[in-house]
């Protein structure tokens, strides 16, 4: 396209339109763009032309834009293209990452001509978001390919820059074009039509120039972060108080430094869900397993199996349950922190309502064991207990009285461990423990991904049964991968499938995959 | 259309003599039907034509000033039977709906329409949805257009062409006594472009003088034997007059060298991919200059004989650019040709694709092959095609497939049916899968991930009687779903009816959104507006038991995914024979924030007390697992990673495009999901009792947290 080397002589001489495509997500103003970039082209004497094939209504699907402009010919129109060609493409605006990633897949962008500007955020498609793990497209993938498939690329969080200026990405996005300098018209051309637009001109001016300054690169721009990147904090000398300071201390005396930073993380877990005692059983069970660890050449793997197991192990400790859940949901951090996420100002006022569902095996639970027992054992009265008490709750934690019976609840972890759950989630952990310590004499990597099994425990009551399920079936294939080759990948394979849907389809796949290796 | 304005088109309708008009194809058209005299408008909202009755919608004055009656028809049998009134009086009338599916529904009357004729000037404006975007089965209009003897005008793309087209179309319509339709495809609906205005112009002969001095003509009544009559009239007068007309006022358009050794034919509308293509074949210049004789079809039925014969005499091959299929006008210009002996050969489908939209890319690789073939000379100095194949197939863009989920549209944030559908997996769960019949409408996202609530779609409003073979004992019935758009459409006879009659024991919900939603948001007769100048209100409920139902539940909040679960098992349970019918209710969320958020906006402004509601998910009690984003996928409603190194998976977390509209509370209720939303109300402008109220409360909760924080023996974050 010549009027990207001419427009600096003012003069550009273009043998066919400049193309500009537009990738957005319905509701993301894709619209209003497209019009902006119209009315600088007709602003100029161009003649322009956009179209789009948006749904009337609905929201979030991904939707094109196209516009072409150029200058008349002797008064005569050029005939404009009704739709983006791939391979001739000038300039594709993203309004979010996967979306650029989109334009490249359709051959939007090519080596030779297109300036892709892209906002890196993500917004997730259900199918990604649904997942019961993690199912969120990898955005390094959109920037290898970016790296081959575009003349340039212009890409930092505009949806970022939008929101702190208190509009929508198509004014950064608009800002990000001007600052590209790909188009033949000044920046006063520009904001002259974000002006003419009419609505919230002085927050979209206010996107506009931010993103103006990063794309023209006077302004720096953040990396972008990778999605899995985790950064475990270190273990600290000393924290100025006498008890938690023994435990620094004992982490330093017992377990090698390379392991501290997750040992680390997991006490810090236990002190604030429980106290400074369980941090140190945690701690007991831990120096047990390395030991084990020890004895079975871990060395020369890193110790993988104590930091598996220092993962975890805390994790099984700090078992989500009622206690937990009041004693997090009245801390003066979280009210903090919800104001902060809502965005309160000084002259308003902000209540919380918690939407709660206890069962009866939740109330079970946190009664003394003997107790929660004997109402378990009584049919009857446990029906009659769930009638009254299983349903859902709008807690009003704003409110004294909710506040209060949440507060005294949380406080009540004082007896947490004299409960029926708590005697049940200990029994849980050690029946795992021992079925990866039987195997790690004979296969290390083996033993070490059972420990990583546990993570398909989470949720509460329903979710929480079913992920106890999965993870139930998959620890049942652990003595039968024993002394198979590659038995660690086998499992790894199975905790992956566990985790990509609700029914467990893909795990039930992956066991059977097994029973015909195994011959079964 | 009480929750949206369209008071700055309407100014644009009202451009006069040689003002500029700038703005997108639609309106454009509304413009030149206001231009053309035209007496009254008729239509049924669908993409992509709802543009232009949301504007007429709106034009009242305008269209008062012009004696322009406008009408929101009930289905687009009711539009086209509207055009009746051009059969016996001198009344241009213009209706329109998206095809194929609404010449569908018209059909009957369209073929009643036909057989009389017309002594008024009939345009049908078919928003042509087709290709990439298109939310219906892909099929042409052209089929109709052939079977009825109705002539067919697909016009280039550009606003000056659609506009002439739209005139010119009501002075075919008369001269030869015929209705005209006129297709527009997608993108033509939404380009946005300009053209030198006219004045709008009143009929002459207006409605009022029509129902002054009635007229009737029994040979215009479609019965034997003014019927066999008429046929032979279709063939012996009105086609003659029409190819005359066109001869004569050359609505077809020759561009290029007067002669040359090959030519192409196109359709109209498909015009500017071919001009892209011959760009880049270096053919021609991106202002239409081109050294290849073009015959462009901007009526494509019927076809000119001696036009194209005319046109292909010198030329040793020619290609027909023709979307869709089958090929009709490429069979038809074989068939001229060879009745007139010439020997030019036709191509066509045999070197472009059989379907599909003809982009650019498509036409240049067909015209590749017909030069190479044919004038294989004419391709020496041509710049090289745009080729993104080596881009594709390197291994980064590969990867890229598997990375980029598909994005369809869904439900909207906030959206009233979500949780009917979360509702109704949750019933599943309980009492299993149950066959699930679908309509047309936003319901339809449900049969999307995360709902994959599976169900065929026959029609709009067919839902019920799609159901209607599985009337067998069974312990396990149907469930029917439909909009209150397709309710009011067809809906109420075709399958409430139909159910009723045959006592069939299904399960009917019926989606009211308070509009025709998926169209745009446009009134219906079960509308809670107060629309001035339509009858709204009208209870689908009474409609339902006017028809027999006896078993009717109306529920007005469809948030209550408890109750909404509860009545669908009961329906699904119930002793109760004949149809149940649940008509599950809640406005459009879309529609009512436009309508809410300025209203609340005002109110805090001017200091009202106003509580402004939200959802927020709590990240240190979120375990990760999603069961919530799997029973309602609300777009609002998203995940992200967080910094706990025990976390694994990342969190749920609502953003502040939240409208607060309740569904993941209750759903994480009725599921028992778990505890980690809440709802944020947000007072602005409280009052001094809530003050007070508020700061005796922090008081106290401050004071105990400060004693737990006091107490809490933590390492330091």
């Amino acid at each position: 396209m010549n009027a990207l080397a001419d427009h600096l002589t003012g003069a550009p001489v273009l043998d066919k339109p400049i193309s500009i495509a537009i990738l957005a997500m319905g509701g993301q103003g894709g619209g209003v763009l497209s019009d902006w970039i119209v009315s600088i082209a007709e602003s100029q004497g161009w003649a322009a032309q956009s179209t789009s094939v948006p749904g009337v209504a609905q929201r979030t699907g991904a939707t094109i834009y196209y516009v072409e402009m150029m200058p008349l010919h002797g008064g005569k129109r050029p005939v404009f293209s009704l739709m983006p060609t791939p391979g001739d493409v000038d300039i594709v605006l993203a309004a979010e990452f996967m979306e650029a990633g989109r334009a490249i897949l359709r051959g939007l962008v090519n080596p030779e001509q297109t300036v892709l500007i892209t906002s890196n955020h993500r917004s997730y498609a259900v199918v990604e978001k649904q997942v019961p793990g993690n199912g969120a497209g990898d955005s390094m993938t959109v920037v290898k390919a970016a790296g081959i498939a575009a003349k340039k690329t212009i890409s930092f969080d505009m949806q970022d820059v939008a929101e702190r200026a208190g509009t929508v990405v198509s004014a950064a996005l608009f800002g990000a074009l001007c600052g590209a300098e790909v188009l033949p018209f000044g920046r006063e051309v520009f904001e002259t039509a974000v002006r003419e637009g009419g609505k919230g001109v002085d927050a979209s001016l206010r996107a506009f120039a931010q993103a103006h300054d990063m794309a023209k690169g006077d302004q720096p721009v953040p990396a972008l972060k990778k999605d899995t990147e985790k950064s475990l904090p270190l273990m600290p000398e000393t924290v100025g108080h006498r008890r938690l300071d023994a435990l620094l201390q004992r982490v330093r005396a017992e377990f090698p430094a390379p392991l501290h930073p997750m040992i680390y993380a997991g006490m810090k877990r236990l002190v604030d869900y429980q106290d400074v005692p369980y941090a140190d059983e945690y701690l007991d069970r831990l120096a047990a397993l390395h030991t084990r660890d020890v004895a079975c050449g871990g060395e020369a793997q890193g110790y993988a199996f104590t930091e598996m197991a220092a993962k975890y192990l805390a994790v099984g400790m700090a078992y989500d349950d009622v206690i937990r859940v009041a004693d997090l949901k009245t801390r003066a951090s979280r009210f903090r922190r919800v104001q902060d996420e809502v965005g309160v100002s000084e002259e308003q006022i902000l209540y919380t309502t918690e939407y709660m569902h206890p069962r009866m095996e939740e109330i079970t639970g946190f009664l003394p064991a003997r107790l929660g027992r004997a109402i378990e054992t009584r049919p009857g009265l446990y029906k009659a207990l769930d009638r009254v008490l299983n349903r859902g709750r709008r807690v009003r934690t704003g409110t004294v009285f909710w506040f209060g019976t949440l507060y005294v609840l949380g406080g009540m972890r004082r007896m947490r461990r004299l409960g029926l759950r708590h005697g049940r989630e200990m029994a849980h952990i050690e029946a795992w423990l021992k079925t990866a310590l039987d195997q790690l004499s004979d296969d290390y990597a083996l033993a070490t991904e059972t420990l990583r099994s546990r993570r398909l425990v989470k949720g509460y009551s329903d979710t929480h049964s079913r992920g106890l399920s999965k993870f139930d079936r998959v620890l049942a294939q652990v003595p039968r991968l024993s002394g198979l080759p590659g038995a660690a990948g086998w499992l790894a394979l199975m905790n992956k499938a566990a985790l990509m849907d609700e029914e467990g389809s893909a795990l039930d796949g992956a066991i059977k995959s097994l029973d015909a290796e195994l011959g079964a | 259309m009480a929750e949206r304005s369209f008071k700055k088109e309407v100014q644009d309708l009202r451009a006069g003599e040689g003002e500029i008009f700038r703005g997108e194809g639609i309106l454009a058209i509304t413009k030149a039907l206001l231009q053309s005299g035209v007496s009254y408008v008729g239509g049924y909202q669908g993409s992509p034509i709802s543009h232009l009755m949301d504007v007429l919608a709106d034009a009242n004055e305008l269209l008062d000033e012009l004696d322009v009656h406008f009408e929101s028809s009930a289905s687009e049998a009711a539009a086209a039977a509207m055009l009746s009134a051009s059969v016996m009086y001198p009344l241009r009338g213009a209706v329109t709906w998206k095809s194929t599916a609404g010449t569908n529904v018209a059909s009957d009357a369209l073929t009643n329409l036909a057989s009389g004729g017309v002594t008024g000037g009939t345009l049908i404006i078919l928003g042509e949805d087709f290709g990439e975007g298109s939310s219906i089965p892909q099929e042409r209009s052209h089929a109709f257009a052939m079977k009825s003897q109705m002539w067919l005008l697909d016009p280039r793309p550009n606003l000056e062409s659609l506009v002439n087209c739209v005139e010119q179309g009501f002075e075919l319509s008369e001269s030869s006594n015929t209705p005209v339709m006129m297709q527009v495809r997608i993108r033509a609906c939404h380009v946005h472009g300009e053209f030198v205005a006219k004045d709008n112009r009143a009929p002459d002969f207006k409605l009022r003088d029509a129902l002054q001095s009635p007229r009737r003509d029994i040979n215009r009544v479609v019965l034997p034997p003014a019927s066999l009559a008429q046929d032979v009239e279709k063939l012996e007068e009105r086609y003659p007059a029409a190819i005359r007309h066109i001869r004569e006022n050359k609505l077809n358009e020759v561009f290029g060298p007067d002669n040359g050794d090959v030519g192409i034919v196109v359709q109209g509308g498909l015009y500017n991919s071919l001009m892209r293509a011959l760009l880049y074949l270096g053919l021609a210049d991106a202002y239409g200059e081109t050294s290849i004789p073009i015959y462009v079809m901007n009526v494509t039925y019927p076809m000119v004989d001696d036009e194209v014969v005319e046109f292909c005499r010198d030329k040793r091959a020619v290609i027909m650019v023709e979307e869709g299929h089958p090929n009709y006008i490429e069979q038809s210009l074989i068939s001229v040709l060879h009745r007139h002996e010439l020997t030019t050969r036709v191509h066509g489908k045999d070197m472009l694709s059989m379907g599909g939209d003809y982009t650019a890319s498509v036409v240049e690789k067909g015209l590749r092959n017909f030069f190479e073939k044919h004038a294989s000379d004419r391709l020496g100095n041509r710049p090289p095609a745009p080729d993104p194949v080596p881009i594709l197939t390197s291994e980064p863009v590969k990867k890229l497939a598997d990375t980029v989920p598909p994005r369809p549209a869904g439900f909207c944030t906030g959206c009233p049916e979500r949780p009917i559908f979360a509702a109704m997996k949750l019933t599943e769960k309980d009492i299993g899968q149950h066959h699930v019949s679908g309509d047309i409408g936003c319901h339809i996202f449900a049969n999307l991930p995360p709902f994959n609530v599976s169900g065929n779609t026959m029609g709009y409003g067919l839902s019920g009687a799609g159901a209607s073979a599985f009337n067998v004992k069974s312990d396990k019935r149907t469930i029917s779903v439909m909009g209150d758009g397709g309710f009011w459409h067809n809906g109420l006879t075709s399958s409430i009816g139909n159910a009723v009659f045959n006592e069939h024991d299904g399960v009917i919900i019926i989606v009211d959104n308070h509009y025709a939603a998926a169209t745009g948001g446009q009134d219906i007769l079960s509308s809670r507006a107060d629309n001035p100048r339509r009858s709204t209100q009208h209870s689908i409920a009474t409609a339902v038991k006017g028809m027999g139902v006896k078993w009717v539940r109306q529920i007005d909040r469809t948030y209550d995914v408890a109750k909404m679960q509860a009545t669908l098992t009961e329906a699904l349970t119930t002793e109760e024979t004949g149809p149940k019918v649940i008509i599950a209710s809640s406005e459009c969320m879309l529609n009512k924030q436009r309508r809410v958020k300025p209203q609340f906006r005002a109110a805090v402004k001017a200091g009202k007390r106003m509580v402004k509601e939200r959802f927020g998910v709590d990240e240190d009690v979120c375990t990760g697992d999603h069961a919530c984003i799997r029973l309602s996928g609300c777009p609002s409603l998203s995940v992200k990673q967080t910094d706990d190194p025990l976390k694994d998976d990342p969190v749920a977390a609502i953003d502040n495009t939240c409208v607060g509209c309740g569904n993941c509370g209750e759903v994480s209720e009725a599921a028992v999901l778990c505890p980690s939303f809440y709802r944020a109300d947000v007072i602005h402008n409280p009052t001094r009792w809530d003050r007070l109220v508020a700061r005796m409360r922090s008081a106290v909760i401050g004071t105990l947290q400060g004693l737990a924080d006091s107490r809490r023996v933590a390492f330091p974050d």
